[in-house]
């Protein structure tokens, strides 16, 4: 699902115009591996996983698959529902400079929620 | 062009000066209905608007005189001459006061009073300090205790925009199943909030407001408590207000599915069919 972000992000044009100000380098953590995210005043470039032991993101963001999987769903639990609310509840965390996080706070939740426009289905948490 | 005649809401708003500690403090104050006083208290850092469809909804206002201001610092209330010099903070003693004096102010007689978060837990205190002042209370999202999970300082610095990272911050409050329109609303007056004033409000929310040692003495025989939580809250989350139910002996406690932190703005039609048989029962009594 995470391989999808780029492309239901750079179409989505309100998620595109909260970011237009953001370019850096995003760690986001699906389990054990690890993505970058490379982001262009608010288009995601590319999207892959990291390869490199000193490659990293200005911040990073992890949870497990499954975390993500109900995070992403359509409507999802009370708690995987939002970022900050994952954090709250040690489902996922989150590290690094968050100053870049925190000045476009409303374009990142959008971005990392992006995939719920998706229709697929996925495997909800238990 | 012929143009139809404006459809007014039933809602009237108004602007008077209180004297409150030596200051003059200029407050807008917006009501609708008649009846049964029923003061409304916003979250932190937004502002009454959030009640506008309780105030446009005949099932309340039939029997309740709705009554929803703006704190100072927040909405159409100024802050008071001099704010410039001083960093805004909210505690409980202030707010507490605050409520009170705007209360004596309008000559409300034994009002009901709810409140929402930090709303919701000043009203908690009210019904332990000022139990003969209030004919219920009804707290949405308040609670006894708190956990803070954020820093704070990031709401009020010259490199991030404040109004912007408020709502980004309260953003996950709100459930997925509430309607995109509301949500939307709900945030727009947290991006208009004052510089610094989210931040202030959460001193009382987050820290000054805890009184777990003494919300067992409230006496709900004499100020009956109602305790209303969402089920999509992370602050004053289903799991905390059950614990302040329990120790508020006789309080009574819904807790609202598909609903976040903001019931009254972010899914009002939804917050409605929770809040009406509590206010049919507070009008039987």
């Amino acid at each position: 699902m995470i391989k999808l972000l780029q492309e239901i992000a750079n179409d989505d044009e309100t998620l595109l115009r909260w970011g237009k100000l953001v370019t850096c380098k995003v760690l986001i953590g699906v389990g054990d591996v690890d993505f970058i995210v490379s982001i262009e005043k608010g288009r995601v470039d590319s999207l892959r996983k990291r390869t490199l032991p000193l490659e990293s993101g200005v911040f990073a963001i992890r949870a497990s698959e499954v975390v993500w999987n109900e995070y992403w769903q359509k409507l999802p639990k009370r708690n995987y529902h939002d970022l900050f609310s994952m954090f709250s509840s040690g489902l996922a965390t989150i590290d690094g400079d968050l100053t870049i996080f925190m000045q476009n706070l409303i374009y990142f939740k959008l971005l990392f929620a992006a995939p719920r426009n998706c229709l697929r289905e996925l495997p909800s948490a238990k | 062009m012929q143009n139809r005649p404006p459809q007014f809401e039933p809602i009237i708003g108004r602007y008077f000066t209180l004297n409150f500690n030596g200051r003059d403090h200029r407050i807008y104050v917006e009501e609708a209905g008649s009846g049964i006083p029923l003061i409304c208290l916003h979250t932190a850092g937004s502002d009454a608007r959030q009640f506008r469809h309780l105030m446009c909804d005949t099932k309340v206002t039939d029997r309740y005189r709705v009554i929803a201001f703006d704190l100072p610092w927040h909405g159409k209330s100024n802050p008071p001459e001099g704010w410039q010099d001083k960093e805004y903070q909210l505690d409980t003693k202030i707010y507490k006061d605050l409520v009170r004096a705007f209360s004596q102010a309008m000559a409300l007689n034994n009002p009901v009073i709810m409140g929402c978060s930090m709303g919701g837990r000043l009203v908690l205190h009210l019904a332990l300090d000022h139990p003969n002042e209030f004919r219920a209370v009804i707290a949405l999202e308040g609670a006894d205790k708190l956990q803070p999970y954020y820093d704070t300082s990031w709401l009020h610095r010259s490199d991030i925009h404040g109004g912007e990272v408020c709502a980004g911050y309260v953003s996950g409050q709100i459930a997925p199943q509430s309607p995109n329109k509301y949500r939307w609303e709900t945030l727009w007056s947290y991006m208009q909030s004052g510089p610094g004033i989210f931040k202030g409000d959460l001193f009382f929310y987050w820290q000054d407001g805890d009184f777990v040692d003494r919300s067992n003495n409230i006496d709900t025989l004499r100020c009956p408590v109602y305790l209303l939580s969402g089920e999509y809250d992370n602050s004053c989350t289903p799991e905390r207000a059950k614990d302040t139910h329990d120790r508020i002996t006789g309080s009574k406690l819904t807790i609202m599915k598909e609903i976040g932190h903001f019931p009254m703005s972010e899914n009002p039609d939804l917050f409605r069919t929770y809040l009406l048989p509590i206010l049919n029962e507070i009008s039987e009594e």
